[in-house]
């Protein structure tokens, strides 16, 4: 698994893939991120045949049952576009476990061509939108949470925080123990509940340590994960996908 | 499914201790932090990791011929080798040293290779007592429990409960929970049993195939004390600790300390070549190694699952890992826990045993970030999910297959077939978005501690269609 070196030029447009959890849970974030892309004069195409990157039974270890659901994926982008991905973890499994999941097929060849055209998101908008923020919301403090996947497979924490720190009146804090997983792990929370339980606690007690007023993350797995807790426990801490935190910050009709 | 209610159930206990918790979370964090800073330039870290890498794939490469060169060497200069297919073999190959020589007392230096072994359940029940000298492992000996972890077996134990532990044992030393005075106490007990012992035993960290070199790398010295001192020294070994050439040393010995303790070096570093020569002054008459395979060949036969022979034992995937952390090293119920067990010993006992082990990772990859041999630990969990549920049976691995659950097969196979319909998985969250206010408040364990997910009024799919963003 290697991370991105070079990044190519601003393209005149781009595919959007929404994951699944955007689509069901947090559309808003999903559109806001198509927005962020648009703003920059780049044409977003959002193909209505997606539906899933698979990883849910890949991580299960249903591999004919995640290649069938990876192929349906592969047939919807069809032009040499880059795929925007508003997640480390669903950009992590169609960057880096496709090419793993057709090892051995036909379609391999296919699948690093369609990896190689990956981009999780605030990724996209740095280093190859080369994005310029201007903030026009009041301060506020800010609680960073980058998933695992964005930080280890993608290597795009860097990204989330340079994005964040643009914003003038954003005060950027991160927890104690910022690179520890939050306990999500798709079907590892049903599968071992009390571990997840365990960690999501620990997670949400030093989010709120810091005493930011909005958590901020770019994958909606751990958004879920620990809002939920967060609701649970009734703390005041809310959450909110970074794509609809920069939108919000930045676009002055709606603030 | 009986290893999955044990899992459960032992994982819950630990959930539900605040003294382990608070006893691993805290040495856990102190040895993040201790390896962090033995690591400044993470450059040297990165190139060091490529090197490291190399020799243990280069030495797993080869391995039959290193093992058959390491034997002839080690033959040569007079270390007495022999071969064990099961943990059975090894333990009767020590006990027959041992009667050899009229042995009734074992003393013995860290191996995790004889915890795998039960080497001193097993010597007992024949009546040799065993001893061990590791100060944590004689913790664990004094209070009957296994190691909870690889390189710091009692880090479990709080100092104050092993001070409650020797005044139990030991009620005419006066009691004190400072670690210097414990250790003091312990190294007083320990001491004349050296001279006592006619046979020590030790583990292996590598093994030279060109020089039959046996390499030991430790900190209390008691390992030298258990290699030298009594008169034979017997050490066992995974057949998988070769490396090719005495050059490979340096580097791995760079990294090892560091990955596991901080340290830039451990106190002692021993390198065993040969018996005691005429004209020495010190060292055993005997030395003996013993090369257990115990499904190591098997782990050797699969291309992917090989990596996972690498291990160095250094003990930093666990130090990492967010689930050992919580739950501690019982909890898994194997000889090696954490990341490295989960993949190592539900491969050597089989994933009918240890089918659930792979499964208890959320993949977050700080193990495989940390590996100094860059073992790809999440690839090799996911493989083993993989394995544990495959139906062809064309793998190497013992079990596979076994964990596969009709009905879960049956909602992934549903899963499936919705996600590769598009039509059909539009219909479902139109429907699932129109029905939402049915939906439960509460989510199986989901929401004992969350509160329940909202599904939004629009999908995303629907919002795209409405802005026209659907078609170029």
């Amino acid at each position: 698994m290697s991370l991105r070196t070079g990044f190519p030029e601003q393209p005149a447009r781009v595919y959007f893939f929404g994951t699944c959890l955007i689509d069901l849970l947090y559309p808003e974030a999903g559109l806001a991120g198509i927005q962020l892309i648009r703003r920059e004069g780049v044409e977003v195409i959002f193909p209505q045949n997606q539906t899933c990157c698979g990883q849910p039974a890949w991580n299960s270890g249903y591999r004919d049952e995640a290649r069938a659901v990876a192929s349906a994926q592969m047939a919807c982008f069809p032009r040499d576009y880059p795929i925007v991905v508003p997640s480390g973890s669903c950009a992590g499994m169609l960057r880096h476990h496709y090419p793993e999941l057709f090892q051995g097929t036909p379609q391999h060849k296919a699948s690093l061509a369609f990896s190689d055209r990956i981009f999780e998101l605030t990724e996209f908008l740095v280093q190859v939108l080369k994005i310029s923020l201007s903030d026009v919301g009041k301060p506020v403090k800010v609680a960073l949470h980058v998933s695992c996947s964005a930080r280890r497979e993608m290597g795009v924490a860097g990204d989330h925080q340079a994005l964040l720190r643009q914003l003038k009146n954003v005060e950027l804090v991160e927890p104690r123990r910022r690179e520890e997983c939050c306990g999500f792990g798709g079907t590892f929370a049903v599968k071992h509940p009390e571990i997840s339980a365990a960690m999501v606690e620990e997670k949400a007690t030093e989010l709120v340590a810091t005493g930011a007023d909005t958590l901020v993350s770019g994958d909606c797995g751990c958004l879920m994960n620990i809002t939920g807790h967060l609701g649970y426990r009734k703390e005041t801490l809310q959450g909110s996908h970074i794509a609809s935190f920069l939108w919000e910050r930045t676009n002055a009709a709606e603030s | 499914m009986q290893q999955r209610v044990e899992f459960h159930a032992r994982a819950d206990r630990a959930l539900h201790n605040p003294q382990i918790r608070s006893n691993f979370r805290y040495a856990m964090d102190g040895l993040i932090d201790k390896r962090k800073r033995s690591f400044p330039d993470l450059d040297e870290l990165n190139r060091l990791r490529l090197r490291c890498a190399e020799i243990r794939v280069n030495a797993l490469s080869k391995l039959p011929e290193l093992l058959e060169q390491l034997e002839a060497c080690c033959t040569k200069n007079g270390i007495q080798v022999h071969w064990a297919e099961t943990v059975g073999e090894a333990n009767r190959i020590v006990l027959d040293i041992m009667n050899r020589h009229n042995a009734k007392l074992l003393i013995k230096g860290k191996s995790m290779v004889s915890e795998e072994m039960e080497l001193n359940h097993y010597l007992e029940q024949q009546g040799i007592e065993c001893l061990e000298s590791d100060l944590g492992e004689y913790i664990l000996q004094l209070a009957g429990e296994p190691p909870s972890h690889i390189v710091a077996p009692a880090i479990h134990k709080s100092r104050q409960q092993v001070a409650q532990l020797f005044k139990e044992k030991f009620p005419d030393i006066p009691y004190s929970d400072d670690v210097d005075r414990l250790t003091r106490n312990a190294r007083h007990i320990l001491r004349r049993k050296f001279y006592e012992a006619p046979v020590g035993l030790s583990g292996v960290n590598f093994a030279v195939a060109e020089t039959g070199t046996i390499c030991l790398v430790e900190n209390e010295g008691n390992g030298r004390m258990c290699t030298t001192i009594p008169p034979v020294h017997i050490a066992v070994t995974g057949i998988e600790k070769v490396v090719e050439k005495l050059s490979d040393i340096p580097p791995l010995l760079s990294i090892l300390p560091r990955s596991a303790t901080g340290q830039h070096i451990t106190t002692y570093f021993n390198m065993i070549t040969s018996p005691r020569k005429p004209g020495e002054k010190d060292g055993p008459d005997e030395v003996h190694l013993v090369l257990l395979d115990n499904g190591r060949s098997r782990i050797y036969e699969d291309q992917e699952l090989i990596a996972t022979l690498r291990c160095i034992r250094c003990g930093a995937c666990m130090n990492h890992c967010p689930v050992y952390t919580r739950i501690g090293g019982h909890a898994y119920g194997t000889t090696i826990p954490g990341p490295i067990g989960s993949i190592l010993e539900p491969q050597k006992a089989g994933l009918d045993r240890y089918g659930d082990l792979p499964t208890a990772s959320t993949l977050c990859g700080a193990c495989g970030e940390v590996c100094p041999v860059r073992i790809p630990i999440p690839a090799l969990l996911n493989r083993l999910r993989f394995e544990r549920v495959r139906q062809d049976h064309t793998g190497v691995t013992r079990g596979q297959g076994s964990q596969r659950d009709p009905w879960e097969a049956r909602i992934w196979k549903g899963w499936s077939w919705m996600h590769a319909n598009p039509a059909i998985y539009r219909l479902g969250i139109g429907l699932a978005a129109g029905l939402r206010w049915m939906l439960p408040k509460r989510l199986g364990a989901w929401t004992r501690v969350r509160s329940a997910p909202r599904l939004a009024a629009k999908s995303l799919h629907k919002l795209a269609r409405e802005k026209g963003l659907d078609h170029e």
